[in-house]
């Protein structure tokens, strides 16, 4: 298998006596998109939030892109910061500036880079997000939930990370904007070759889009696997989860193109 | 494959050959490579063609796979050939990734001229103003019809919230009210003796501060301070249940918000700036007597003789009937912002500022009113 770029070991996460994760253990390979599930409360975004540095873990360690973020420097971290990208659920666009502006923010870091070539590249990674040129003008109250998270992708990707976190990149699309937003995530991840790591709820992302299943219950990351793996593990949510009815339409409709595999 | 944690290296090299430019990028390039490679790339002026060995580059990103569009693109208007030679699977796939996705610019729909576009900001603000005053009346109205309603049937009347908000908006203003009224007494005693004095007539400072402070200051500046914290938390309380849709809930639930949120509050306001008038009343006079006893040696029994005989108790009548109004501009003002606050946080922080300079605009303008009312009827 290809390299490493995340490992978790032995994470714990804890809120007053609330243990939310414990003793978890968790590899993510470079190029490879992996979906996070579980039911609601096991802590996918906690988990997203930890590896991605905004919250400091109880106990375990966190390795990313060769880094321990425990120990690593306030230098190391900002130099990892510009190696990842982070997508929140619903875009968290700075509300005064627009969505230009926005994606122009992390560009700024870059020393020698004027105002023209800036705008110019915070215009491809709108463009590379699906966005019309005319969005890029807009304020991000101006839009609608499925352009903010364009947007917000676009502001992860500005920087050409090689990890990019997507917290519930679907959730509140219609199923056409959400297919679309998964053909997105899709294309960028090969063609870019940008590992991601998406938390979600959505089984026909996983179908569609996930190469990689890791499924968190009982405070740890109980399995991984492929989609197709995970019909066959013995547990309770696990089978409920993909092999209830919602996943049957999912598998379904991916399995109906003539392009089956 | 090996692990490089450092910063990555990349480098390009541009030479001139006989009819032709070579532009070799080699390593791994990067955003950081893009300044100085796109610098280069500009100053190549040559007819010829332009070719990009990319033999040795390992990798590179999309603002690089960019730059050489980009290249592309002026080349093509120069009629200049440019190809991309030797180029590994996955740096082709960014450079045709980014060729795709190429952002063609849409013409901005044309601004009107300026005087134009002058004229229509101000004219959008005159009638903005006169709609605020619409929506002004209109809670108002709102306001008093569910008072009606709640006096012809008492139970629709909240009487634990009204209890809660005079406790918020009276109770604990009383401190910050009282030392507030207490300084303004301070502060004229001491500049009123030092300006009496060149006259000898010192005693009369007590005049000055208790027709200035009962009269005036007392109510005016306690309703400045309501009105800067209370309509603020009006706003901001109301607003942010308008964003999270919880009034639009509790109508469907069939609870009025006019019942449920905009009684109560006003109605707090109402009872509770009439006594925060009169804390400061008292607090403010209490401060002044202080302060000339120590500056003057007015003792406190003179100061009070005085102030019977010097003062007429319509002063404090005129003072304290306009605190109800003030009450009523403040409450209406603070709940009517909180109603327009939109679904966006930067809603609701605009909205409370303006709330704040809404309301204290309106107790100013409403306090000249009464002076000139007060004036013209011989008060």
């Amino acid at each position: 298998m290809a390299e490493t770029v995340i490992e978790v070991r032995g994470l714990r996460n804890q809120f007053g006596s609330h243990v939310v994760h414990e003793n978890l253990d968790l590899d993510v390979y470079r190029g490879e998109i992996l979906g996070v599930v579980g039911g609601s409360g096991t802590g996918k975004s906690v988990l997203l939030r930890t590896i991605a540095g905004l919250q400091r873990p109880a106990a375990g360690s966190v390795r990313m892109l060769g880094t321990d973020m425990e120990t690593a420097s306030e230098a190391e971290l900002r130099g990892l910061s510009e190696r990842i990208g982070v997508m929140f659920q619903d875009g968290a666009l700075f509300s005064s500036l627009s969505v230009l502006e926005n994606v122009e923010v992390p560009l700024k870091a870059i020393p020698g880079l004027g105002t023209e070539l800036t705008e110019a590249l915070a215009r491809l990674k709108i463009s590379l997000s699906g966005l019309p040129w005319i969005a890029g003008d807009k304020y991000p109250a101006e839009l609608s939930g499925g352009m903010r998270k364009r947007a917000g992708l676009a502001r992860a990707l500005a920087l050409d990370p090689e990890i990019v976190f997507l917290d519930e990149p679907t959730a509140g699309l219609d199923p056409i904007g959400a297919a679309a937003f998964d053909e997105v995530i899709r294309d960028l991840s090969r063609s870019l070759g940008i590992t991601v790591f998406l938390v979600t709820h959505d089984l026909d992302t996983l179908y569609a889009v996930c190469d990689r299943v890791a499924v968190l219950a009982e405070k740890r990351v109980l399995v991984t696997g492929t989609v197709e793996e995970m019909a066959e593990v013995d547990h309770p949510w696990v089978k409920e989860y993909f092999l209830g009815p919602r996943a049957r339409a999912a598998r379904g409709a991916i399995a109906a193109p003539p392009t089956k595999g | 494959m090996e692990r490089r944690t450092h910063r990555r290296q990349g480098s390009f090299e541009i030479r001139s050959e006989a009819e032709r430019t070579r532009v070799e990028l080699s390593g791994r390039l990067t955003v950081r490579d893009l300044p100085s490679l796109e610098a280069a790339l500009r100053e190549i002026d040559g007819e010829g063609p332009v070719e990009f060995d990319l033999a040795s580059a390992e990798s590179i990103d999309t603002s690089i796979a960019w730059a050489i569009d980009a290249a592309r693109q002026r080349f093509d208007a120069r009629q200049a050939e440019v190809s991309v030679t030797s180029a590994a699977p996955n740096v082709a796939q960014v450079i045709e990734t980014v060729t795709e996705a190429r952002p063609t610019p849409e013409p901005a729909e044309p601004g009107a001229p300026w005087l134009t576009a002058l004229l229509s900001r101000i004219g959008a603000g005159v009638v903005g103003m006169g709609a605020l005053l619409t929506e002004f009346a209109g809670v108002f109205g709102m306001f008093l019809a569910r008072v009606a309603q709640s006096i012809i049937r008492p139970r629709e009347f909240r009487l634990t919230a009204l209890v809660h908000h005079c406790e918020a908006v009276g109770l604990q203003a009383v401190p910050i009210v009282a030392l507030m009224s207490f300084l303004i007494g301070v502060v004229l005693a001491f500049q009123g003796s030092a300006q009496l004095r060149q006259f000898g007539a010192e005693v009369f400072v007590v005049d000055l501060i208790a027709i200035s402070i009962l009269r005036e200051l007392g109510v005016l500046l306690t309703a400045i301070i309501v009105a800067g914290r209370t309509a603020s938390a009006y706003t901001a309380a109301i607003g942010s249940m308008k964003m999270r849709q919880e009034i639009d809930a509790m109508r469907t639930l069939g609870i009025d918000p006019g019942h449920a949120l905009i009684v109560p509050r006003v109605l707090a306001l109402l009872l509770m700036l009439p006594i925060l008038g009169l804390i400061a009343d008292a607090a403010g006079l209490f401060g002044g007597a202080l302060m000339s006893w120590m500056e003057l040696g007015i003792s406190p029994a003179m100061f009070a003789t005085r102030l019977v005989e010097g003062t007429n108790v319509s002063n404090v009548f005129v003072g304290l009937v306009k605190a109800p109004v003030f009450a009523i501009l403040i409450g209406v003002i603070g709940c009517q912002a909180g109603l327009k606050v939109g679904s966006t946080a930067e809603s609701l922080g605009r909205m409370t500022s303006s709330a704040v300079v809404a309301a204290i605009f309106a107790v100013i303008l409403a306090d000249a009113i009464f002076s000139i009312f007060f004036q013209q009827i011989g008060l």
